[in-house]
């Protein structure tokens, strides 16, 4: 694990080095406050809870988690650093997860940086803080799905632009597959698949987390989401090193 | 006792033509081996997988006996490479960079101060061990790049043009380095300067298209003709024209 904490180390200082964090930050900020606010209807519905604000980051990680992992890979190439990083004594699958946990913790001082809403929320009623705290869990946990997808995306291709609209579109499948529209069309057609792409969803899964309920196959759902686009990250790399 | 490099036929085909031919070499402790060839001969394939960083197609590369291919970290901590382009993080400084490297390495506390340091003071970098590196110089950035090859001492090293760059003085300062090294290491180096396989190489490889072409002292093949210069055209012109 130890090469794995020092790559990751390294790249997160590596992001706030650059205009990237706070560009990121910044508008994930903005986005998930007006979106709570002004769609969330955040005031009008009286009721003491981030379910609103919840509801959006899902959606706003779509495009800016693909947009954080576009360069995982993408800029090593271009900087040939991948050269001198996987000629380092560390197995790659160390690389791999380093690069991996750095975002993901990159992800996590993002959304600690929303406290100010539940803040707002603890003054204005009492809410349930259990099911606020299970809700954050579920916002990391879909951040980390959408990363380890994304960067298996970014080991793929050197042109980032292509990584990014890639990783987004690989991410709306996976978070529309539970959505009434695919679900119900499905169900009349092909139960079958209804029922697979329903139980595929992130979206789905993340709901449960909303509603304060933690359940182990929602954990290992997630935990094993991120393990297979890690592994596939690291045989895509194997493979395409040079390129 | 074994060689630290060995290379048996290494091949390395990509679509549609061969980069890398059926190479073999080894080289011992003490030897200085100048891997010469014209750009696009497979100097930097050939290193790229003795340094694991690429599979090879066909062929065995090993590392003080560890294949880069079956015990890849073992390999690679007996090696220092320097990549073609000496590439670094641009946002680090020089002292974070080497430490980044150092720690992966696994050094730590004052062992990790101590080597750091020591490379620094090995590549003259101490005036500017706390600058990012994206603002130096290129002779610099080179010789940072060289610096993270020597952190660890290693027994075996790798350098893809490790001169590229420097002005004149840098150029001897590097190769002093090289020479002072040389009795206790087995040092590949490729380059397209001749000059250099005459000062510090004691032997020497041309590669043209892929394939070994010589492999003999430096002072054998000056005897082959008036310069270097002239049995280098010659030997890999006449590669093309076969």
């Amino acid at each position: 694990m130890r090469p794995a904490l020092i790559v990751a180390r390294r790249e997160l200082a590596a992001y706030f080095a650059t205009p990237v964090a706070t560009v990121f930050i910044v508008i994930f900020l903005v986005l998930a406050g007006a979106l709570t606010f002004t769609l969330g209807n955040f005031f009008g519905r009286g009721q003491a809870d981030l379910i609103p604000f919840f509801s959006f980051v899902p959606w706003l990680f779509l495009f800016l988690v693909p947009a954080l992992t576009m360069r995982l890979w993408a800029e090593e190439r271009r900087l040939g650093t991948i050269e001198l990083l996987l000629t380092l004594p560390l197995p790659q699958w160390q690389a791999v997860l380093g690069k991996f946990l750095a975002a993901w913790a990159f992800c996590g001082i993002a959304l600690a940086l929303t406290f100010p809403l539940w803040i707002t929320v603890n003054i204005l009623g009492s809410p349930d803080n259990g099911v606020i705290l299970s809700g954050y869990v579920g916002c990391l946990l879909v951040a980390g799905a959408y990363l380890a997808l994304g960067a298996a995306v970014s080991a793929l291709t050197r042109n980032q632009v292509i990584a990014f609209v890639l990783a987004v579109a690989l991410c709306f499948i996976f978070a529309a597959a539970g959505s009434p529209v695919v679900t119900e069309f499905l169900d009349t057609r092909l139960p079958v698949l209804a029922e697979i792409a329903r139980s595929l969803s992130v979206a789905e899964r993340f709901g449960g987390f909303t509603r304060g309920i933690i359940a182990v196959r929602d954990l290992i759902y997630f935990a094993s989401f991120i393990g297979f686009f890690l592994f596939v990250n690291a045989v895509v790399l194997d493979h395409r090193k040079a390129d | 006792m074994a060689a630290l490099i060995e290379i048996e036929r290494l091949t390395k085909r990509f679509a549609g033509f061969t980069a890398v031919d059926d190479v073999s070499f080894s080289v011992e402790r003490g030897e200085v081996l100048g891997f010469l060839g014209p750009n696009g001969a497979g100097k930097s394939t050939t290193m790229r997988m003795l340094a694991g960083f690429m599979p090879p197609t066909f062929g065995t590369a090993r590392i003080c006996g560890a294949d880069v291919v079956d015990q890849p970290v073992a390999a690679k901590r007996h090696l220092g490479f320097l990549p073609e382009g000496a590439p670094t993080y641009p946002e680090m400084t020089v002292t974070g960079f080497l430490a980044f490297t150092g720690r992966i390495r696994g050094f730590r506390g004052s062992e990790l101060a101590d080597r750091t340091a020591h490379a620094m003071a090995l590549t003259q970098l101490e005036g500017v061990r706390l600058q990012p590196i994206e603002t130096l110089s290129k002779g610099f950035k080179r010789r940072v790049g060289l610096a993270q090859a020597l952190l660890h001492d290693p027994p075996v090293l790798v350098l893809d043009e490790p001169t590229d760059g420097l002005d004149p003085n840098q150029k001897h300062e590097v190769r002093d380095l090289i020479r002072r090294m040389a009795p206790e290491k087995a040092i590949v180096i490729s380059t397209h300067i001749l000059e250099e396989v005459g000062a510090v190489c004691t032997r020497a490889i041309i590669i043209a298209r892929g394939k070994v072409v010589v492999d003999a002292p430096p002072s054998v093949l000056e005897e082959q003709g008036s310069t270097l210069d002239e049995v280098f055209r010659r030997l890999t012109l006449g590669q093309e024209a076969a």
